[in-house]
């Protein structure tokens, strides 16, 4: 569990980065800070780990505070990812991701099998990139590399500062998908900076909103900050389409299906597990405007529309 | 010219040849060492701990312009010292420390900010971060700083000669007593040809020692993405504004 309780930062310089901020990440969920460009997401994440220290309030790790708690320590429980990817220049890829397991004194057969085991998870298979430079790799490649890196010892707790920026659309999606299956039931406790409003929604149990001015504007799970702006900032941060970004994320539910009709034979067919996302895309391309959902029913425009509406009502 | 190589006189005894080129190779070592000793950890601490970037180009610059002729004179009058290779070992270590602080300085100084960044991040205690990172990552820098001290004082301790020392110039000093031209020109090229092996020499040590990573593709004197040593070591701006952390 991570809690910030009124925590500012102040630069030297007189910057003000975050601005009493107070939120808790209960252990073993996903947060997803999101927010404008300098609004203090990367320095939230950083007082975290202590690599900045807080102007004022407190940071709690794990229930203690992270004051009281030697920084090294502390960072070697904590997986991080930093937004400039910032490998190691004169290692090898393999190396780089060692590096955590090295500093924690891994046997080397331990070391070698769980770095190839992250490169493929990572989409970097070991044989080919392993034992390339950093400087020998696209820029989606090297940040797919420091997501190894941070995963390395399996952290209780990881500290992601867009960690696909430059990966390209179909791979981001890939990763997304084994990210999520790695922390959907996991015990580690995530936090997630990212520009993509799809990204935050898709991964995150709780999304944190903040504003220009370094304080928290919302805090809530996707479903309330995409159905329920709780201001005027969200709900122009999350934009006009938000009820449509919210489509990939519900699910179907019986209640909003109509019966079967004998005519639906030629209707296209989803299963159950499907979102209101590919439902809607299904029902824009049949000729009736009815979607086949197994052998349950049948939804309409009308239904996903009553079921988006019902899913914001009951968040 | 030819034939004062040819003589075997010239290759014997302690006014031989070989016996001068040992002469100017301790004076060189001793030098060195003392100035590495010196030079060289200070300038990697003051980078690691990113202080007094100021006063690291400034005695950069003051020992650049204290004229090394005149220190030997200085030292060499000293009565403690006194007229010996002493002298000149102590005058060509002042002058070569400023290449090797500076650059041994901005070789840390300058590591990839990202690097070290996630490397704290990952939890690498200060040493850590030094050892395993900015060092490797600077090789390149700070061999190129020990490699322009070198040659330079390799040419320099001719001037060894002047000051009772031995060592190749003791063929240029003793020639020009002697108003003999053909022992003038032969220390002068002995000279050129030590300068020209000891370079490549040096070189290919700093291309051993740099990890394989940061190494030129082909071997060439300078280093790659870098400008050339002598333009960085006297390098001034943007020392003294910390990058962002
Ligand atoms: N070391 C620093 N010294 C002074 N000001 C800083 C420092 N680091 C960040 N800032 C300022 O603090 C504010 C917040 O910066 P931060 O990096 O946390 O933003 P961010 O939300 O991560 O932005 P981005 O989305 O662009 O990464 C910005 O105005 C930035 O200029
Ligand atoms: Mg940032």
């Amino acid at each position: 569990m991570i809690t910030l309780d009124s925590v500012t930062k102040v630069y030297p310089d007189g910057t003000t980065a975050v601005q009493d901020l107070s939120l808790t990440i209960p252990a073993g969920d996903v947060a997803v800070l999101v927010g404008p460009s300098g609004c203090g997401k990367t320095t939230t994440m950083r007082m975290i780990n202590r690599l900045v220290d807080p102007t004022s309030g407190r940071v709690i790790v794990a229930g203690r505070d992270t004051a009281t708690v030697d920084p090294v320590q502390l960072r070697r429980s904590i997986g991080y990812v930093i937004q400039q990817v910032g490998l190691f220049g004169h290692q090898t890829v393999r190396r780089n991701v060692a590096t955590v397991p090295i500093l924690l004194g891994w046997r080397a057969d331990r070391i070698r099998r769980r770095v190839d085991d992250l490169l493929d998870l990572v989409g970097l298979p070991p044989e080919t990139y392993g034992d390339r430079y950093p400087h020998q790799l696209s820029g989606g490649q090297r940040q797919r590399v420091g997501v190894a890196r941070a995963l390395a010892i399996d952290p209780p707790i990881l500290l992601m500062d867009e960690p696909f920026g430059a990966v390209d659309p179909i791979e981001r999606a890939r990763l997304q998908q084994e990210m999520r299956q790695l922390l959907i039931d996991g015990d580690t406790t995530v936090v997630l900076v990212t520009h993509d409003i799809d990204e935050a929604v898709r991964l995150g149990d709780r999304i944190a909103v903040m504003g220009p001015t370094g304080h928290l504007e919302q805090f809530a799970s996707p479903l309330e900050v995409l159905g329920r702006p709780a201001t005027p900032f969200v709900a122009d941060f999350v934009g006009s389409d938000r009820l449509v970004r919210l489509l990939g994320v519900t699910a179907i539910d019986v209640r909003r299906l109509q019966p079967l009709h004998p005519d639906d034979g030629s209707a296209p067919q989803l299963p159950m597990a499907a979102t209101l996302r590919e439902v809607l895309a299904a029902i824009l391309s049949s000729d009736s405007g009815r979607v086949r959902i197994g052998d349950a029913g049948v939804l309409t425009m009308a239904g996903v529309r009553e079921t988006v509406q019902a899913a914001i009502a009951g968040a | 010219m030819i034939a004062w190589f040819g003589d075997p006189s010239h290759w014997q005894g302690s006014a031989g040849i070989p016996a001068r080129l040992l002469e100017h190779g301790v004076i060189c070592l001793w030098s060195m060492a003392l100035a590495i000793t010196i030079a060289l950890p200070l300038g990697v601490w003051l980078g690691h701990v990113r202080r007094l970037g100021m006063t690291v180009t400034s005695v950069g610059n003051l020992g650049r312009a204290i004229p090394t002729f005149a220190l030997l004179i200085l030292l060499a009058s000293w009565e403690p010292i006194g007229v010996s290779d002493l002298a000149a070992i102590i005058a060509l270590a002042v002058f070569a420390i400023p290449p090797i602080l500076t650059n041994s300085y901005v070789g840390i100084r300058e590591v990839d900010a990202r690097a070290t960044d996630a490397a704290r991040g990952m939890g690498m205690t200060g040493r850590q971060v030094l050892q395993q990172v900015e060092l490797p990552l600077s090789v390149p820098v700070i061999a190129a700083g020990v490699r322009t001290a070198t040659v330079q004082v390799v040419a320099t301790a001719t001037l060894a000669a002047l000051v009772g020392g031995g060592g190749l110039g003791r063929f240029v000093v003793d020639g020009f007593g002697r108003q003999d031209p053909t022992l003038m020109f032969a220390g002068v090229l002995l000279i050129a040809i030590t300068c020209i092996a000891v370079e490549g020499a040096a070189a290919a040590l700093q291309r051993v020692i740099t990890p394989r990573a940061l190494r030129p593709p082909t071997p060439s004197l300078l280093p790659r993405h870098r400008p050339a040593p002598s333009v960085l070591w006297k390098t001034t701006a943007a020392l003294d504004t910390p990058p962002p952390r």
